[in-house]
């Protein structure tokens, strides 16, 4: 029944036979296992298309909500987090076995004649995953996605006919925009992807039409057939694959930085992974030689690559024989791993600074009204100040307070005549007259909600008089730094040794040491000028 | 009994098979979910003050038009909205959502008549929602409606059932 319905179908289309076609190849005897990296690369390409259509039907492709729409992706959308992981760890899986397929097809000495022309688009074809690469990166429209970009727009201004491509992507190289980020998106989902699947279709019809390259002393032994043997061995590989994705995105979560800002200066932008080594290398070559190292040194090596089958025309040998192929594979892959990991070490603690999720309403208003809560807590206050409706005293949630602060002091110190005398101290009232007096909507949920831990933290921020300087939450001296989005700066480390020696950290720093903190309460305070988000 | 390469070929096909079937069960699972799964965070979006209750007479329906809050995806918004109040007494007031239940056309009262009429397929509702004539499958839907210190309050749709 199945065979007939197949048949009919076939008799139609030829489709059945074309996929016989591919299946029924015969392949040399010495086939095997490393031949299995080309179809793994297939099948990430694949992957990434089925991800990239499902990232497609709930991402916003402009500037700002770009980001908006993929924080909702990672956090709001049921298993949109895996998918984007699966995107994002895909495409450098995908990287990686492209180039492990390119460095096999080279040791065996697979590019030479009659081959040539698939070798050649197979260069193209890593080319295109490279673009893919660089223009996906731009699409998340965060901090880091933003700077790197402009920094790969200024190198490509340097190349003979930059200024034309970067005319082309919608930017003079100074800032990204709307424009820019829309071509970037088109080349990612519309150009790239059609270009990728028509050349994948030539590079396999001409792997079948030249057939699997031969070991010598294969045309003696007798052919294999693709089917069964060799799918298994692909199959296993690609299972691997995906085993070793299914970990990174279980095991490591996606870096997702806060919204792009173009006038942050604190950003140390940095390339992906696998253009570290482009971006270690400019270091080398700065000055005059900086066009050599950015654009001849790359362009020759392109060159070089495409041009392989003509520079080596000599007869396939057997891949112990090809002791050239092999020392400048590790050479390369030596050069390559140098100049990574002299990146890697050289790059500045990337700090994953932006918490995705909505900010409380703790962190959003001034130290001192928080340390009015604090004081509002701790001064049994709430005895006769019922929240949310009228006790012994009136309900302070529902109106502001529009009493002189001299009469709010004196009824802070002595609330009523039958009341005990507060024995707070004078720091924490001045607190209290700013909550009653100035709280907005934020102020009266974190009256409600705000955790013990950040209403200390803010009490000792009140008490040492750090408003003095800083500026927190639109509150404060301008003498020092403002420490709203701290974090993206400096690390809990960091922040902690500073209080006890500013100078260490910062040299000339006019601040006070506060070594008359104890540890607890350093921590304490740390903890909480750490959560005030941007 | 098979011979060798027989055994060795069905070996084979059962692991291509099975492995595929896990990468595919692996991708299909999580997609799946993305796609059929309603996302979370769609909270409560509160009520809404649309109008005062003396500018209603009882028995006169009036169209209201409005401001609500909605989560729309990755964006709170801030969209004109419209419904049909009616007041039912002195105290209360019911609210309708203003689409008619069969195809989603905005219908209006027909005051002499003194029911609801679709201007798309004539479907017919009484004051009180229910479907007097025409291909509505349903009365019409309703909106959350309060009254407080005589202030109408407007809230999301309630549901059916």
């Amino acid at each position: 029944m199945i065979r007939t319905v197949l048949k009919w179908f076939d008799d139609r289309t030829g489709l059945v036979s074309a996929i016989d076609y591919f299946l029924e190849e015969e392949i040399p005897a010495s086939a095997g296992w490393h031949q299995v990296f080309g179809s793994v690369a297939m099948f990430a390409f694949l992957l990434q298309v089925v991800t990239g259509l499902l990232m497609a039907v709930n991402y916003a492709p402009t500037p700002g909500e770009a980001w908006e729409s993929l924080r909702y992706i990672v956090t709001q959308v049921t298993a949109g987090s895996v998918i984007h992981s699966l995107h994002h760890w895909g495409a450098s899986a995908m990287i990686i076995v492209v180039v492990v397929h390119m460095a096999q097809t080279f040791l065996w000495g697979a590019y030479k004649k009659p081959r040539e022309a698939t070798w050649i688009l197979g260069v193209v074809l890593l080319l295109l995953t490279l673009a893919f690469g660089l223009s996906g990166y731009l699409l998340t429209w965060d901090n880091r996605a933003y700077w790197a970009t402009i920094v790969t727009t200024r190198i490509t201004a340097l190349a003979p006919g930059g200024s034309m491509l970067l005319r082309v992507l919608g930017t003079d190289g100074n800032s990204i925009g709307r424009v820019t980020f829309a071509r970037f998106y088109a080349a990612h989902v519309t150009l790239l992807p059609l270009l990728m699947t028509l050349l994948i279709l030539c590079h396999l019809i001409l792997v079948r039409t030249h057939g699997v390259t031969p070991a010598p002393g294969d045309e003696h032994k007798p052919k294999k057939k693709f089917f069964p043997e060799q799918v298994f061995k692909d199959t296993v590989a690609i299972f691997l694959w995906c085993v070793g994705l299914a970990c990174m995105v279980a095991f490591v979560k996606v870096p997702l930085l806060h919204v792009a800002d173009p006038t942050d200066t604190s950003i140390t932008p940095r390339p992906e992974w696998y253009f570290l080594f482009l971006f270690q290398m400019l270091k080398v070559f700065q000055g005059p030689l900086e066009f050599f190292g950015a654009i001849v040194l790359p362009g020759l090596a392109m060159g070089a690559l495409v041009m392989m089958p003509f520079i080596d025309r000599t007869k396939l040998v057997r891949i112990r024989q090809r002791t050239g192929a092999i020392t400048l594979v590790a050479l390369g892959a030596i050069g390559w791993g140098a100049l990574t990991a002299t990146a890697v070490a050289t790059t500045p603690h990337q700090i994953d600074d932006e918490s995705l999720d909505d900010p409380q309403a703790w962190q959003l208003i001034p130290a001192s009204q928080l340390a009015g809560i604090g004081a509002f807590r701790s001064g049994h206050c709430a005895s006769c100040h019922v929240l949310g409706r009228s006790g012994a005293g009136p309900d302070l949630l529902t109106a502001v307070s529009v009493k002189p602060s001299d009469w709010l002091m004196d009824h802070f110190r002595k609330p009523a005549a039958d009341a005990p005398e507060s024995d707070l101290p004078t720091a924490q009232l001045r607190a209290l007259v700013q909550l009653v007096t100035k709280r907005d909507e934020n102020g009266i949920e974190a009256w409600k909600t705000a955790p013990a831990g950040p209403v200390q933290g803010a009490t000792l921020y009140q008490a040492n008089q750090c408003s003095t300087c800083h500026t927190l939450n639109k509150e404060g001296g301008k003498l020092g730094p403002e420490l709203n989005g701290l974090r993206s700066r400096h690390d809990r480390a960091w922040v902690l040794g500073h209080f006890s020696d500013p100078e260490k950290y910062t040299p000339g720093s006019q601040m006070p040491a506060f070594d008359n903190l104890s540890d607890p309460d350093l921590a304490t305070l740390t903890d909480y000028v750490l959560a005030i988000p941007r | 009994m098979l011979n060798e390469p027989q055994t060795r070929r069905s070996f084979y096909i059962n692991a291509i098979n099975a492995l595929a079937s896990l990468i595919a069960a692996a991708i299909a699972i999580p997609a799946a979910a993305y796609l059929l799964i309603r996302p979370k965070g769609a909270e409560d979006e509160g009520l809404a003050e649309v109008a005062d209750l003396n500018q209603l007479k009882i028995g006169k329906p009036q169209e209201v038009l409005y401001e609500r809050r909605r989560v729309d995806g990755w964006r709170k918004v801030t969209e004109k909205a419209s419904t049909w109040v009616v007041r039912t007494d002195d105290h209360s007031v019911v609210a309708f959502n203003p689409a008619c239940t069969h195809l989603g056309c905005a219908y209006h009262w027909d005051g002499p008549a003194n029911h609801f009429i679709c201007p798309c397929h004539s479907s017919v509702f009484s004051i009180d929602g229910k479907v007097l004539a025409g291909p509505a499958p349903r009365p019409l839907d309703r909106y959350v409606a309060k009254v407080e210190a005589g202030k109408i309050l407007i809230g999301s749709q309630v549901d059916q059932g």
